[in-house]
Protein backbone atom coordinates (compact mmCIF):
# COMPACT_ATOMS: atom_id res chain seq x y z
CA UNK A 1 0.00 0.00 0.00
CA UNK A 2 0.89 3.40 -0.73
CA UNK A 3 1.85 5.18 2.33
CA UNK A 4 1.49 9.11 2.26
CA UNK A 5 5.28 11.04 2.66
CA UNK A 6 6.23 12.10 6.37
CA UNK A 7 4.38 15.71 6.91
CA UNK A 8 6.20 18.38 7.75
CA UNK A 9 3.57 20.87 7.79
CA UNK A 10 5.39 24.05 6.46
CA UNK A 11 2.31 25.61 5.32
CA UNK A 12 -1.07 24.58 8.35
CA UNK A 13 -3.97 23.21 5.85
CA UNK A 14 -6.16 26.02 4.90
CA UNK A 15 -10.22 25.11 4.22
CA UNK A 16 -9.33 25.35 0.16
CA UNK A 17 -6.78 22.43 0.65
CA UNK A 18 -9.59 20.18 1.66
CA UNK A 19 -11.75 21.62 -1.48
CA UNK A 20 -8.43 21.05 -3.45
CA UNK A 21 -8.71 17.47 -2.16
CA UNK A 22 -11.67 17.23 -4.69
CA UNK A 23 -10.12 17.92 -7.68
CA UNK A 24 -13.05 20.56 -8.42
CA UNK A 25 -11.91 20.43 -12.68
CA UNK A 26 -13.04 16.72 -12.90
CA UNK A 27 -16.35 17.68 -10.58
CA UNK A 28 -17.38 20.10 -13.18
CA UNK A 29 -17.03 17.42 -15.63
CA UNK A 30 -18.84 14.94 -13.90
CA UNK A 31 -21.27 17.73 -12.92
CA UNK A 32 -21.64 18.46 -16.46
CA UNK A 33 -22.83 14.92 -17.73
CA UNK A 34 -24.41 14.04 -14.97
CA UNK A 35 -26.51 16.81 -15.71
CA UNK A 36 -26.53 15.72 -19.17
CA UNK A 37 -27.62 11.98 -18.23
CA UNK A 38 -30.61 13.31 -16.15
CA UNK A 39 -32.01 15.94 -18.64
CA UNK A 40 -31.78 13.34 -21.25
CA UNK A 41 -33.68 10.91 -19.39
CA UNK A 42 -36.67 12.49 -20.20
CA UNK A 43 -38.52 12.03 -17.17
CA UNK A 44 -39.95 15.11 -14.68
CA UNK A 45 -38.07 15.47 -11.57
CA UNK A 46 -38.59 18.20 -9.18
CA UNK A 47 -36.16 21.09 -9.67
CA UNK A 48 -34.42 20.77 -5.97
CA UNK A 49 -34.29 16.22 -6.40
CA UNK A 50 -32.47 16.97 -9.08
CA UNK A 51 -29.78 19.47 -7.71
CA UNK A 52 -29.38 16.90 -5.35
CA UNK A 53 -29.04 14.15 -7.06
CA UNK A 54 -26.24 16.60 -8.91
CA UNK A 55 -24.71 17.30 -6.08
CA UNK A 56 -24.58 14.02 -4.71
CA UNK A 57 -23.03 12.91 -7.77
CA UNK A 58 -20.43 15.74 -7.56
CA UNK A 59 -19.81 15.19 -3.88
CA UNK A 60 -19.11 11.44 -4.55
CA UNK A 61 -17.01 12.33 -7.28
CA UNK A 62 -14.74 14.78 -5.22
CA UNK A 63 -15.03 12.36 -2.11
CA UNK A 64 -12.89 9.58 -5.20
CA UNK A 65 -10.41 12.32 -5.64
CA UNK A 66 -9.76 12.76 -1.63
CA UNK A 67 -9.24 9.01 -1.77
CA UNK A 68 -7.48 8.89 -4.85
CA UNK A 69 -5.03 11.72 -3.15
CA UNK A 70 -4.37 10.07 -0.21
CA UNK A 71 -3.47 6.51 -1.92
CA UNK A 72 -1.39 8.31 -3.93
CA UNK A 73 0.49 10.79 -2.53
CA UNK A 74 3.52 8.83 -2.94
CA UNK A 75 3.52 8.79 -6.68
CA UNK A 76 1.68 12.43 -6.40
CA UNK A 77 4.82 13.49 -4.83
CA UNK A 78 6.97 12.67 -7.69
CA UNK A 79 5.45 14.21 -10.75
CA UNK A 80 5.64 17.73 -11.64
CA UNK A 81 2.03 17.90 -12.70
CA UNK A 82 0.57 16.45 -9.38
CA UNK A 83 3.48 17.79 -6.60
CA UNK A 84 1.75 20.57 -5.58
CA UNK A 85 -1.56 18.69 -4.43
CA UNK A 86 -2.39 19.39 -0.32
CA UNK A 87 -1.01 15.65 0.56
CA UNK A 88 2.32 15.43 -0.83
CA UNK A 89 3.07 19.45 -0.42
CA UNK A 90 2.35 18.41 3.44
CA UNK A 91 -0.60 20.71 4.32
CA UNK A 92 -3.04 18.16 4.44
CA UNK A 93 -2.32 14.56 6.43
CA UNK A 94 -3.13 11.55 4.43
CA UNK A 95 -5.54 10.52 7.31
CA UNK A 96 -7.24 13.63 6.67
CA UNK A 97 -8.03 13.29 3.22
CA UNK A 98 -8.85 9.08 3.85
CA UNK A 99 -11.49 10.47 6.07
CA UNK A 100 -12.63 13.37 4.37
CA UNK A 101 -13.15 11.13 1.15
CA UNK A 102 -14.72 8.47 3.24
CA UNK A 103 -17.12 10.56 5.50
CA UNK A 104 -18.39 12.37 1.97
CA UNK A 105 -18.87 9.05 -0.17
CA UNK A 106 -21.35 7.67 2.26
CA UNK A 107 -22.97 11.04 2.81
CA UNK A 108 -23.65 11.40 -1.44
CA UNK A 109 -24.39 7.96 -1.45
CA UNK A 110 -27.27 7.60 1.69
CA UNK A 111 -28.43 11.04 0.39
CA UNK A 112 -28.63 9.69 -3.38
CA UNK A 113 -30.61 6.99 -1.96
CA UNK A 114 -32.83 8.83 0.28
CA UNK A 115 -33.67 11.59 -1.74
CA UNK A 116 -33.74 10.12 -5.02
CA UNK A 117 -33.79 6.37 -5.43
CA UNK A 118 -30.86 3.64 -4.26
CA UNK A 119 -30.34 2.25 -7.93
CA UNK A 120 -28.76 5.24 -8.69
CA UNK A 121 -26.90 5.37 -4.92
CA UNK A 122 -25.90 2.10 -5.98
CA UNK A 123 -24.12 2.99 -9.16
CA UNK A 124 -22.74 5.78 -7.06
CA UNK A 125 -21.35 3.52 -4.63
CA UNK A 126 -19.98 1.29 -7.22
CA UNK A 127 -18.46 3.87 -9.01
CA UNK A 128 -16.18 5.45 -5.97
CA UNK A 129 -15.30 2.23 -5.02
CA UNK A 130 -14.41 1.72 -8.58
CA UNK A 131 -12.19 4.37 -9.15
CA UNK A 132 -10.57 4.24 -5.44
CA UNK A 133 -9.85 0.55 -5.16
CA UNK A 134 -10.10 -1.00 -8.73
CA UNK A 135 -8.12 1.95 -10.31
CA UNK A 136 -6.35 3.15 -8.08
CA UNK A 137 -5.29 0.94 -6.23
CA UNK A 138 -4.72 -1.95 -7.93
CA UNK A 139 -4.36 -0.79 -12.05
CA UNK A 140 -3.17 2.35 -12.17
CA UNK A 141 0.68 0.54 -10.73
CA UNK A 142 0.17 -2.43 -12.37
CA UNK A 143 -1.05 -2.23 -15.91
CA UNK A 144 -0.78 -0.47 -19.04
CA UNK A 145 -4.39 -1.01 -19.60
CA UNK A 146 -5.15 1.16 -16.34
CA UNK A 147 -6.82 3.89 -18.14
CA UNK A 148 -8.90 2.44 -20.58
CA UNK A 149 -10.71 -0.20 -17.87
CA UNK A 150 -10.33 2.96 -15.42
CA UNK A 151 -12.28 5.09 -17.35
CA UNK A 152 -15.01 3.26 -16.40
CA UNK A 153 -15.31 5.04 -13.18
CA UNK A 154 -15.57 8.51 -15.48
CA UNK A 155 -18.04 7.32 -17.89
CA UNK A 156 -20.48 6.43 -15.41
CA UNK A 157 -21.88 9.60 -14.17
CA UNK A 158 -24.45 10.28 -16.47
CA UNK A 159 -26.08 6.69 -16.07
CA UNK A 160 -25.86 8.13 -12.34
CA UNK A 161 -27.62 10.76 -13.39
CA UNK A 162 -30.03 9.06 -15.66
CA UNK A 163 -31.02 6.43 -13.33
CA UNK A 164 -31.61 9.37 -10.15
CA UNK A 165 -34.21 10.86 -13.01
CA UNK A 166 -35.86 7.72 -14.34
CA UNK A 167 -35.17 4.91 -11.65
CA UNK A 168 -33.77 2.56 -14.85
CA UNK A 169 -30.80 2.44 -17.23
CA UNK A 170 -32.22 2.17 -20.40
CA UNK A 171 -29.43 1.40 -23.75
CA UNK A 172 -29.47 5.19 -24.52
CA UNK A 173 -27.69 5.85 -20.83
CA UNK A 174 -25.16 3.13 -21.38
CA UNK A 175 -24.63 4.88 -25.12
CA UNK A 176 -23.46 7.91 -23.24
CA UNK A 177 -21.78 5.60 -20.80
CA UNK A 178 -19.65 4.14 -23.92
CA UNK A 179 -18.94 7.72 -25.32
CA UNK A 180 -16.89 8.62 -22.51
CA UNK A 181 -15.37 5.01 -22.22
CA UNK A 182 -14.25 5.06 -25.77
CA UNK A 183 -12.78 8.77 -25.13
CA UNK A 184 -10.74 8.29 -22.66
CA UNK A 185 -7.67 5.93 -24.15
CA UNK A 186 -7.02 8.56 -26.91
CA UNK A 187 -7.47 11.51 -24.56
CA UNK A 188 -4.79 10.18 -21.81
CA UNK A 189 -2.39 8.80 -24.61
CA UNK A 190 -2.09 11.85 -26.26
CA UNK A 191 -1.20 13.46 -23.02
CA UNK A 192 1.67 10.62 -21.68
CA UNK A 193 2.81 10.83 -25.34
CA UNK A 194 4.28 14.02 -23.92
CA UNK A 195 4.39 13.87 -20.50
CA UNK A 196 5.58 10.25 -20.10
CA UNK A 197 8.48 11.27 -18.20
CA UNK A 198 6.75 12.04 -15.45
CA UNK A 199 5.11 8.92 -15.53
CA UNK A 200 8.56 7.19 -15.60
CA UNK A 201 9.61 9.08 -12.55
CA UNK A 202 6.44 7.96 -10.68
CA UNK A 203 6.74 4.01 -11.67
CA UNK A 204 3.57 4.33 -13.37
CA UNK A 205 3.17 1.94 -16.25
CA UNK A 206 1.36 4.37 -18.60
CA UNK A 207 1.55 2.90 -22.72
CA UNK A 208 3.99 4.92 -24.25
CA UNK A 209 6.05 3.59 -20.95
CA UNK A 210 4.94 0.27 -21.60
CA UNK A 211 4.06 -0.76 -24.93
CA UNK A 212 6.18 2.41 -26.32
CA UNK A 213 5.79 5.23 -28.40
CA UNK A 214 5.07 4.21 -31.34
CA UNK A 215 2.39 1.41 -30.28
CA UNK A 216 0.97 3.93 -28.34
CA UNK A 217 0.09 6.47 -31.15
CA UNK A 218 -1.33 3.04 -33.53
CA UNK A 219 -3.48 2.28 -30.07
CA UNK A 220 -5.11 6.27 -30.49
CA UNK A 221 -5.43 5.85 -33.78
CA UNK A 222 -7.42 2.52 -33.43
CA UNK A 223 -9.58 3.96 -30.24
CA UNK A 224 -10.26 7.02 -32.27
CA UNK A 225 -12.07 4.72 -35.21
CA UNK A 226 -14.12 2.68 -32.75
CA UNK A 227 -15.22 6.40 -30.85
CA UNK A 228 -16.40 8.26 -34.15
CA UNK A 229 -19.30 5.74 -34.78
CA UNK A 230 -20.06 5.42 -30.85
CA UNK A 231 -20.02 9.02 -30.75
CA UNK A 232 -23.09 9.74 -33.70
CA UNK A 233 -24.75 6.57 -32.50
CA UNK A 234 -27.12 8.51 -30.36
CA UNK A 235 -28.23 10.20 -33.48
CA UNK A 236 -29.79 6.65 -34.55
CA UNK A 237 -31.23 5.35 -31.54
CA UNK A 238 -33.86 8.60 -30.92
CA UNK A 239 -31.13 10.32 -28.39
CA UNK A 240 -29.61 12.70 -30.56
CA UNK A 241 -31.09 15.00 -33.51
CA UNK A 242 -29.97 17.10 -36.45
CA UNK A 243 -27.68 19.56 -34.68
CA UNK A 244 -25.89 16.44 -32.51
CA UNK A 245 -25.47 14.62 -35.73
CA UNK A 246 -23.83 17.54 -37.05
CA UNK A 247 -21.46 18.04 -34.63
CA UNK A 248 -20.63 14.42 -33.71
CA UNK A 249 -20.64 13.78 -37.33
CA UNK A 250 -18.28 17.10 -37.91
CA UNK A 251 -16.47 16.39 -34.82
CA UNK A 252 -14.91 12.70 -35.23
CA UNK A 253 -13.89 13.92 -38.98
CA UNK A 254 -11.76 16.48 -36.71
CA UNK A 255 -10.89 13.76 -34.24
CA UNK A 256 -10.05 11.15 -36.88
CA UNK A 257 -7.57 13.46 -38.70
CA UNK A 258 -5.97 14.80 -35.69
CA UNK A 259 -5.03 11.18 -34.45
CA UNK A 260 -4.18 10.15 -37.64
CA UNK A 261 -1.31 12.94 -37.80
CA UNK A 262 -0.19 11.78 -33.78
CA UNK A 263 -0.26 8.41 -35.86
CA UNK A 264 2.12 10.18 -38.48
CA UNK A 265 3.70 12.04 -36.09
CA UNK A 266 7.21 11.20 -33.56
CA UNK A 267 4.94 12.01 -30.58
CA UNK A 268 6.72 10.25 -27.51
CA UNK A 269 10.01 9.20 -29.63
CA UNK A 270 12.13 11.95 -27.55
CA UNK A 271 11.69 12.12 -23.86
CA UNK A 272 11.42 15.48 -22.41
CA UNK A 273 8.62 16.72 -24.98
CA UNK A 274 7.12 18.89 -22.51
CA UNK A 275 7.62 22.60 -21.83
CA UNK A 276 6.93 24.03 -18.14
CA UNK A 277 2.87 23.75 -18.90
CA UNK A 278 0.43 21.29 -19.68
CA UNK A 279 -0.30 22.38 -23.44
CA UNK A 280 3.35 23.91 -23.93
CA UNK A 281 5.26 21.32 -25.81
CA UNK A 282 8.06 20.97 -28.37
CA UNK A 283 7.24 20.84 -31.74
CA UNK A 284 7.46 16.73 -32.10
CA UNK A 285 4.87 16.18 -29.53
CA UNK A 286 2.37 18.82 -31.16
CA UNK A 287 0.24 16.90 -32.95
CA UNK A 288 -0.56 14.92 -29.19
CA UNK A 289 -1.10 17.91 -27.91
CA UNK A 290 -3.67 19.07 -30.47
CA UNK A 291 -5.74 15.89 -30.00
CA UNK A 292 -6.04 15.94 -26.46
CA UNK A 293 -6.67 19.92 -26.32
CA UNK A 294 -9.51 18.46 -29.30
CA UNK A 295 -10.60 15.50 -27.60
CA UNK A 296 -11.59 17.55 -24.17
CA UNK A 297 -13.51 20.46 -26.56
CA UNK A 298 -15.50 17.89 -28.48
CA UNK A 299 -16.92 15.65 -25.27
CA UNK A 300 -17.89 18.94 -24.03
CA UNK A 301 -19.68 19.98 -27.51
CA UNK A 302 -21.13 16.35 -27.68
CA UNK A 303 -22.93 16.16 -24.16
CA UNK A 304 -24.05 20.40 -24.89
CA UNK A 305 -25.40 19.55 -27.96
CA UNK A 306 -27.39 16.43 -26.39
CA UNK A 307 -28.27 18.85 -23.53
CA UNK A 308 -29.42 21.97 -25.32
CA UNK A 309 -31.39 20.32 -27.81
CA UNK A 310 -33.39 18.18 -24.75
CA UNK A 311 -33.89 21.00 -22.85
CA UNK A 312 -34.80 23.26 -25.64
CA UNK A 313 -37.31 20.13 -26.40
CA UNK A 314 -35.47 19.88 -29.80
CA UNK A 315 -37.02 16.44 -31.86
CA UNK A 316 -34.81 13.80 -31.81
CA UNK A 317 -33.77 11.61 -35.24
CA UNK A 318 -34.40 8.06 -34.54
CA UNK A 319 -32.82 7.44 -38.20
CA UNK A 320 -32.95 2.99 -37.30
CA UNK A 321 -36.93 3.91 -37.14
CA UNK B 1 -0.48 36.74 19.34
CA UNK B 2 0.79 32.97 19.95
CA UNK B 3 -1.29 30.58 22.10
CA UNK B 4 -0.50 28.82 25.25
CA UNK B 5 -0.24 25.57 23.28
CA UNK B 6 2.81 27.07 21.15
CA UNK B 7 0.38 27.69 17.91
CA UNK B 8 1.33 30.37 15.49
CA UNK B 9 -0.99 32.99 14.29
CA UNK B 10 -0.98 30.90 10.78
CA UNK B 11 -1.68 28.30 11.96
CA UNK B 12 -4.60 29.76 14.28
CA UNK B 13 -6.18 31.33 11.47
CA UNK B 14 -6.01 28.00 9.57
CA UNK B 15 -7.43 26.10 12.02
CA UNK B 16 -10.44 28.82 12.80
CA UNK B 17 -11.09 28.80 8.78
CA UNK B 18 -11.63 25.01 8.78
CA UNK B 19 -13.72 24.65 11.60
CA UNK B 20 -16.12 28.19 10.11
CA UNK B 21 -16.08 25.46 7.05
CA UNK B 22 -17.18 22.27 8.64
CA UNK B 23 -19.75 24.82 10.63
CA UNK B 24 -21.17 25.82 7.23
CA UNK B 25 -20.79 22.33 5.34
CA UNK B 26 -23.29 20.88 8.50
CA UNK B 27 -25.69 23.79 8.65
CA UNK B 28 -26.21 23.48 4.82
CA UNK B 29 -26.01 19.58 5.19
CA UNK B 30 -28.94 20.16 7.75
CA UNK B 31 -31.00 22.63 5.41
CA UNK B 32 -30.49 20.41 2.67
CA UNK B 33 -31.85 17.32 4.61
CA UNK B 34 -34.96 19.94 5.64
CA UNK B 35 -35.69 20.91 2.05
CA UNK B 36 -35.26 17.23 0.52
CA UNK B 37 -37.98 15.95 3.01
CA UNK B 38 -40.41 18.98 2.13
CA UNK B 39 -39.96 18.23 -0.78
CA UNK B 40 -40.31 14.02 -1.04
CA UNK B 41 -43.15 14.31 1.57
CA UNK B 42 -45.04 17.35 0.36
CA UNK B 43 -48.11 18.09 2.01
CA UNK B 44 -48.09 14.47 3.98
CA UNK B 45 -45.70 16.21 5.87
CA UNK B 46 -47.52 17.63 8.77
CA UNK B 47 -49.96 14.23 8.97
CA UNK B 48 -49.54 12.16 11.84
CA UNK B 49 -50.51 8.91 12.60
CA UNK B 50 -51.97 9.88 15.95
Amino acid sequence: MAMSPAVTSAAPARWQDFVLLLKPRVMSLVVFTALTGLVCAGQPVDPVLGAVAVLCIAVGAGASGALNMWYDADIDAKMRRTRGRPVPAGRVQGADALALGVVLSLFSVMLMGMALNWLAAGLLAFTILFYAVVYTMWLKRSTAQNIVIGGLAGALPPVIGWAAAAGATPLNAWLLCAIIFMWTPPHFWALSLYTSDDYAKAGVPMMPLVAGAKSTRRQILVYSLLLAPVCIAPAFTGLGGVAYLTVSALGAAVFLLLAWRVFRSRAGDAPGDRGDGLYDVKVAAAAARNLFAFSILYLTLLFATLLVEHLAGWPALSLLG
Amino acid sequence: MSDPAGESDAAARARRGRNIAIALGLVAFVILIFIVTIVRLGGHVVERPF
